[in-house]
């Protein structure tokens, strides 16, 4: 057992964190968001040049051939900066996907391609109703000849209006609910029939609905199998939440040092508030939460790239579990203990606890999590 | 004991709905109830129709204008209103001031301010907390210094709610710098139109302007707008403090929150069924209308055994914050990632632009950001705590 970083994942967790430090500034944040972009292009550059919007791609397609705990390395930096750029989105789940699941030439065409920067991608799978099952999917892919022809509506399409290309998911067969008959397809966001309307989320990302009205394609849109899809599927969204625990856990930890900060400049009472025994134990709880976070984060990272699948979604799903109730837990506790100040605009703590709760919210939160691995007690036992 | 309200509160109550259901304007409802964007005019308008039923003041006595209501016919006629949807009146002239005004103040004081409350003509702040005094009410630095038929009022109060409205603002000031800090602090009444006063929006997490800073500079204001006597003012202060039992607890407010997040747990979809069917969902919800049922009974057990208000306020504030606050996380979970997008234009009731999910979805995680204001402003829930251990267990 080992958890110790690689001397080469040391320096480039330093690098990134002093370059997001110095770059990546509440003031400059703000400003990005408000520009409605969903991104920077100075920012995303630099990001490219460091390597790593192709740090977990093979090295055959410009990739540094790096793993599971790279992402956590990344995302964990965004989380400590608050980083509303579109990683998560076209780094870890579309290019994920392509990864793991495309053809050498779909590989060809986008790998390289979101390592320059130069190409945004999204994952269109959610659909209303459906809440976090990922195998409810209304959305029709119909044979027309050799293409297929589209039809439906996707929700918390993260970065979705930002993306030059999709990833849809669409059902090629069976009803809404079966796991057999799904089919992800690489839709451009221009084609016709694609509409894609973006929002603000409330954390400074953007999101979009996406609907497709009869949107053709050809068979070489198809990702991986026909009818088969939603391993991969499942898979890439297991990545996705494995990035968004390291993202949390950043958060976390950046959320208890505000807090720290805070409490020990701000005097009441003739003395800083950090000496209410009161609070001190709050601190402490939220010490401990990043730390259990961390751990699980670990594991996250580690499993996210297993096909085992069975393993790797117990995992994913503790994990989520635990760091989604350690979002709730640590993000109430910091806006508290800034009193009143923990409610503005203003200050760091607000916009941490914004994107923690949302962090919850995405790809299932702490209950939804809690029922799969509940679930899958039962059957292991039973 | 008995449990059950009397025959006469139960009238008192069908009273209430029917008034109601005739005279609370759909616009307001709909705002209320779709949790949109709050405004200054469906307060007004809002307080002005119950004024001229005679009710603007529920808790009033007779004397000043009240109709005379027990303390739970107070809690009847506040549950009825927020069931039917309209909205909280506001505090701060009602609640916090007027009481003041009618215990320590003088004759022409409650001639010149009491009625414009009751009608909705004047709008109130409440001008205690100061960038350096929040939990630590006393050590405030606002000052006011005599000066013939004046006082000049230097200084800057903060998170003042809905101050951007604020015709009058009582504030908390130094009056004298000599003595321990309770014992140097008067209670006056400024005109916010004064020469010398600048309200500043702070905007809240959630990106609405709800508080403000409000900035006093040479601020002339006259003698006879000083509340009882000089030096006084933290003892009429804690008195306000400890007026307001059941508003802390708000029961009626959550209860018709309650009833909306019942409503929104079965139109919410969870894979193909109501979120209300799915049973960790439900657990939760059931525990809250547990605890809000143990709220409800504790309030009117306080409210009906005849002892002042005292410490056992803070139990209200804490438990009736918590379960605020509960509520909305709940609302906001339960809309799940359709929560995620911020509208900020579908708070308007004209709306008709795109949105994520449903209406459901639009206030929820706003909502859920703005509450955590509950636990800490009116004397955070640490300092209740702190209150109980000393004042109650003797600690
Ligand atoms: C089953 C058991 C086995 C044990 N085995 C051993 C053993 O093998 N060898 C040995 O040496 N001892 C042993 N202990 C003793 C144990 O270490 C003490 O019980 C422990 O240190 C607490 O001391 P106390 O019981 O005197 O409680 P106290 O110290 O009196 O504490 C009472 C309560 O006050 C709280 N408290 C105390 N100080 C503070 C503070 N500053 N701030 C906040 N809260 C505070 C405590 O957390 C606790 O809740 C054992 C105890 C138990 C129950
Ligand atoms: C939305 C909003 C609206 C408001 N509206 C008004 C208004 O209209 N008028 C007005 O006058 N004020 C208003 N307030 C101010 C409110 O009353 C204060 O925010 C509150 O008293 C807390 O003060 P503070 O914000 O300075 O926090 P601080 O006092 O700095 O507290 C920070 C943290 O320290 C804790 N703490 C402080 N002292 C202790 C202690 N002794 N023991 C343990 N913990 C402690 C607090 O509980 C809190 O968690 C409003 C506040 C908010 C957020």
């Amino acid at each position: 057992m080992n958890f110790e970083l690689t001397e080469e994942q040391q320096m480039l967790q330093d690098s990134l964190r002093r370059f997001l430090a110095n770059e990546y500034t509440f003031e400059k944040r703000r400003e990005i968001i408000e520009s409605g972009k969903g991104t920077d292009a100075g920012i995303w550059n630099a990001l490219a040049e460091m390597g790593l919007l192709a740090f977990t791609f093979p090295e055959d397609y410009n990739g540094l051939g790096g793993n599971g705990i790279d992402t956590m390395l990344v995302m964990e930096s965004f989380g400590r900066a608050l980083v509303t750029e579109p990683y998560l989105a076209t780094v870890v789940l579309a290019g994920g996907l392509v990864r793991d699941a495309g053809s050498d030439a779909q590989k060809q065409a986008i790998l390289p391609a979101i390592a320059s920067g130069e190409k945004l991608m999204a994952l269109a799978t959610y659909e209303h109703g459906a809440r976090y099952n990922l195998a409810h999917i209304n959305t029709v892919a119909k044979g027309d000849g050799s293409d297929y022809v589209l039809n439906g509506s996707k929700t918390a399409v993260i970065h979705g209006g930002q993306a030059n290309q999709l990833i849809v998911s669409a059902r090629t067969s069976g009803d809404a609910r079966s796991e057999d008959g799904i089919t992800l397809f690489l839709v451009d966001a221009d084609a016709s029939g694609v509409t894609v309307t973006d929002f603000a989320t409330h954390d400074g990302f953007r999101t979009a609905e996406v609907t497709l009205k009869d949107v053709k394609v050809g068979a070489d849109a198809i990702i991986g199998e026909a009818n088969q899809g939603l391993p991969a599927l499942e898979k890439a969204i297991d990545q996705g939440i494995a990035a968004l625990c390291a993202e949390a856990v950043g958060a976390m930890d950046a959320m208890t040092e505000a807090t720290l900060e805070y409490t020990q400049t701000r005097k009441q009472f003739g003395v800083p508030i950090s000496k209410f025994q009161v609070l001190q134990h709050r601190m402490a709880d939220m010490f401990i939460h990043a730390q259990q976070g961390r751990s699980m984060a670990i594991l996250a990272a580690d499993s996210a790239d297993s096909d085992d699948r069975e393993a790797r979604r117990e995992a994913i799903s503790q994990a989520k579990l635990l760091i989604g109730q350690g979002t709730r837990e640590v993000g109430q506790a910091g806006v508290q203990l800034h009193g009143g100040m923990g409610v503005t605009d203003e200050m760091w703590a607000a916009h941490i606890f914004k994107r923690l709760t949302l962090i919850n919210l995405l790809f299932g939160d702490a209950d939804y999590h809690l029922g799969k691995v509940s679930d899958a007690l039962l059957q292991k036992i039973a | 004991m008995d449990l059950n309200y009397t025959p006469e509160q139960e009238a008192f109550r069908q009273e209430v709905r029917q008034f109601l259901q005739d005279n609370l304007p759909d616009d307001i409802r709909e705002r209320v109830q779709k949790r949109l964007r709050f405004t200054k005019d469906m307060i007004v308008r809002w307080q002005q129709i119950l004024y001229k039923q005679g009710w603007g003041a529920s808790t009033w006595p007779k004397e000043f204008g009240g109709p005379g209501w027990s303390e739970v016919e107070q809690l009847i006629f506040e549950e009825e209103c927020a069931l039917a949807g309209a909205p909280r009146q506001l505090d701060f002239g009602l609640r916090m001031v007027a009481p003041v005004i009618m215990k320590f103040g003088n004759q022409e004081q409650k001639d010149k301010h009491l009625p414009g409350i009751v009608s909705g003509d004047v709008w109130w702040s409440q001008g205690y907390s100061e960038p350096g005094s929040g939990s630590d009410l006393a050590s405030l630095r606002t000052t006011a210094e005599r000066d013939g038929d004046y006082y000049i009022v230097n200084g800057q109060k903060t998170w003042t709610t809905l101050g951007q409205h604020g015709d009058w603002i009582f504030c908390l000031v130094r009056t004298n710098k000599d003595v321990k800090a309770q014992e140097g602090i008067s209670f006056l009444l400024i005109d916010m139109k004064t020469p010398g006063i600048d309200v500043k929006p702070i905007i809240m997490l959630d990106g609405e302007h709800e508080i403000n800073d409000v900035f006093f500079e040479n601020v002339k204001v006259p003698v006879e707008n000083l509340v009882g006597e000089e030096d006084k003012g933290w003892t009429y202060a804690k008195y306000l403090l400890g007026h307001e039992r059941t508003g802390l607890a708000n029961v009626g407010q959550w209860k018709a929150m309650m009833r909306r997040l019942k409503e929104i747990a079965r139109e919410e979809q969870d894979d193909g069924h109501a979120i209300i069917e799915n049973p960790r969902f439900r657990d939760r919800l059931a525990q809250l209308d547990a605890e809000l049922r143990a709220l409800e009974l504790t309030v009117l057990r306080v409210l009906t055994n005849a002892t002042g208000p005292g410490p056992e306020a803070s139990i209200l504030k804490i438990r009736g914050t918590e379960i605020g606050q509960r509520l909305f996380e709940l609302a906001m979970e339960a809309t799940g990632q359709d929560a995620l997008a911020h509208i900020p234009d579908a708070l308007e009731p004209d709306y008709n632009g795109p949105m994520v999910g449903g209406m459901n979805a639009v206030p929820a995680a706003g909502d859920y950001f703005n509450m955590r204001k509950l636990s800490i402003f009116g004397g955070s829930n640490e300092i209740q705590r702190n209150i109980i251990s000393k004042l109650v267990l003797g600690l």
